[in-house]
């Protein structure tokens, strides 16, 4: 790729002001990559990073239960399982938009790549899911800056199993959605919860229109999509 | 707009104004009349969840709060409350006694630059109170009650996030005056019961008990009567 130099424009949200935005151009771009767990969502980020330092941009990443306010509470609340879902997603979302304010935004008006270890997307469907209300938690995220581009790491649920066992020998509570009471059994509690999340991404891709990559592929195809896909949004002129 | 309630046995009396309206003192002294007369009350204020206090804390004493995440830390608070507690009692027959409610977030969240419409709705989940007492006082009326013995302010109550001034004092006055002025648009959108607050403590009690009779039969909600069916 040639000398990094992106155009600056000016960045939109799902719909909602954020108060926190400004007037600034935000000059460099966020993209966001989503997935379950073991769909490889790790590998390929990191991956891109190299690729994009090397070719010269800042890269800076984003996720979710990250954010230094809420980060260790969001812990604490998983592993307590006290707090009911309305609060569970107001956590959440409290932490996104945490992360956004203080470390996205001024990294995007400094001109930086950020790469989105999961986005806005994951957290509306573990809420939808789990029973909320589709227009409650499209409002809730209304006020996220709109991604440059989304690209969806879609994986059979049993390849996730697998990917899943490899890496820790067991399969986590949350992500088999063990609190819905889908099943006692937390194999086949993770294949119908992973389902469901499945099919609420092919909604949202409906609404949304995020490029979905068939992950069951390797590893190389997958980066080769991917970097195609980011020279193609990088080399967009100011719109 | 606030969804519409379901009907549950309870009651929901919502208590709102500025600080120094005196709002708290009338909550407390109908909470005290509910229990001496035996009913099944139970009391909750704003920012009070033990679950998530911490976080508040925390992001209040390092200023890392800013308008969206001041709103959002406060609606967890919120949600907590009111699902663990306030939306079970009213369904277990319960008079719920409210010091502020979702009209303090939607003032003083806005007063910060939240988009109104994202914060109502954010809100959504939540029941309209059966009886919302807003207790009005003319700005200086409260500042006075609350500034007299020039206590120290802490940052975010004097809304000193917001670079009204940079004297706590009149960054408090200011947005103070600018939460009122949401209160006054909220009044009539909400239904709240307006009240004389610079009347003394006895006669706004009296009021408030003449205006809470109207709205439910105490004995309705008295211990000895034993559970009541779901409606």
């Amino acid at each position: 790729m040639h000398q990094p130099n992106l155009a600056g424009r000016m960045m939109r949200t799902f719909g909602s002001p954020l108060a926190e935005m400004g007037r600034s151009r935000l000059v460099g771009r966020l993209f966001a990559i989503e997935g379950a767990d073991g769909s490889g969502r790790s590998t390929n980020i990191k991956a891109l990073s190299e690729w994009l330092e090397a070719s010269g941009y800042a890269v800076k990443h984003m996720g979710l239960r990250r954010s230094p306010l809420l980060a260790q509470d969001i812990e604490h609340a998983k592993q307590s399982r006290l707090l009911t879902r309305t609060t569970m997603s107001l956590l959440y979302a409290t932490d996104f938009y945490d992360q956004l304010v203080h470390e996205i935004i001024p990294a995007l008006r400094a001109g930086y790549i950020v790469l989105a270890d999961r986005y806005i997307y994951t957290l509306m469907a573990r809420d939808i899911v789990r029973g909320a209300e589709p227009e409650w938690t499209r409002n809730l995220y209304s006020s996220a800056l709109v991604p440059d581009a989304v690209f969806y790491l879609q994986t059979d649920p049993g390849e996730l199993v697998l990917r899943n066992f490899e890496k820790n020998a067991t399969l986590d509570y949350w992500e088999s959605g063990m609190d819905l009471g889908l099943s006692r059994d937390m194999f086949e509690s993770f294949l119908i919860y992973q389902g469901l999340i499945q099919r609420t991404f092919g909604r949202m891709q409906k609404r949304y229109g995020f490029t979905i990559v068939d992950a069951n592929r390797d590893f190389a195809k997958i980066q080769r999509e991917l970097r195609s896909h980011l020279t193609a949004s990088l080399a967009t002129a100011a719109k | 707009m606030v969804s519409k309630r379901p009907k549950y046995p309870g009651k929901l009396i919502a208590v709102e104004g500025l600080d120094g309206s005196g709002k708290s003192t009338q909550i407390y002294l109908v909470k005290r009349w509910l229990e001496l007369s035996g009913a099944r009350v139970f009391f909750t204020e704003w920012n009070s969840s033990s679950l998530v206090k911490p976080s508040t804390s925390k992001g209040k004493m390092s200023r890392l709060l800013t308008p969206t995440t001041f709103s959002l830390i406060h609606a967890t608070d919120f949600a907590d409350r009111y699902e663990r507690q306030i939306f079970p009692l009213l369904q277990a027959g319960y008079i719920v006694l409210a010091d502020r409610y979702i009209f303090t977030a939607f003032a003083r969240d806005v007063v910060r630059g939240v988009d109104f419409d994202w914060v109502e709705r954010l809100y959504s989940f939540a029941v309209q109170p059966d009886v919302t007492l807003y207790f009005r006082a003319p700005l200086e009326v409260a500042l006075g009650r609350i500034l007299d013995g020039r206590p120290e302010l802490k940052y975010h109550e004097a809304g000193m996030d917001l670079g009204l001034s940079p004297d706590p004092y009149e960054s408090f006055r200011i947005f103070q005056g600018r939460i009122l002025e949401q209160y006054e648009m909220l009044a009539p959108r909400y239904h709240f019961t307006t009240l004389d607050a610079t009347r003394d403590i006895h006669e706004q009690q009296a009021e408030v008990r003449r205006i809470l009779r109207q709205k439910f039969r105490l004995s309705d909600f008295k211990k000895t009567k034993g559970r009541r069916a779901a409606a």
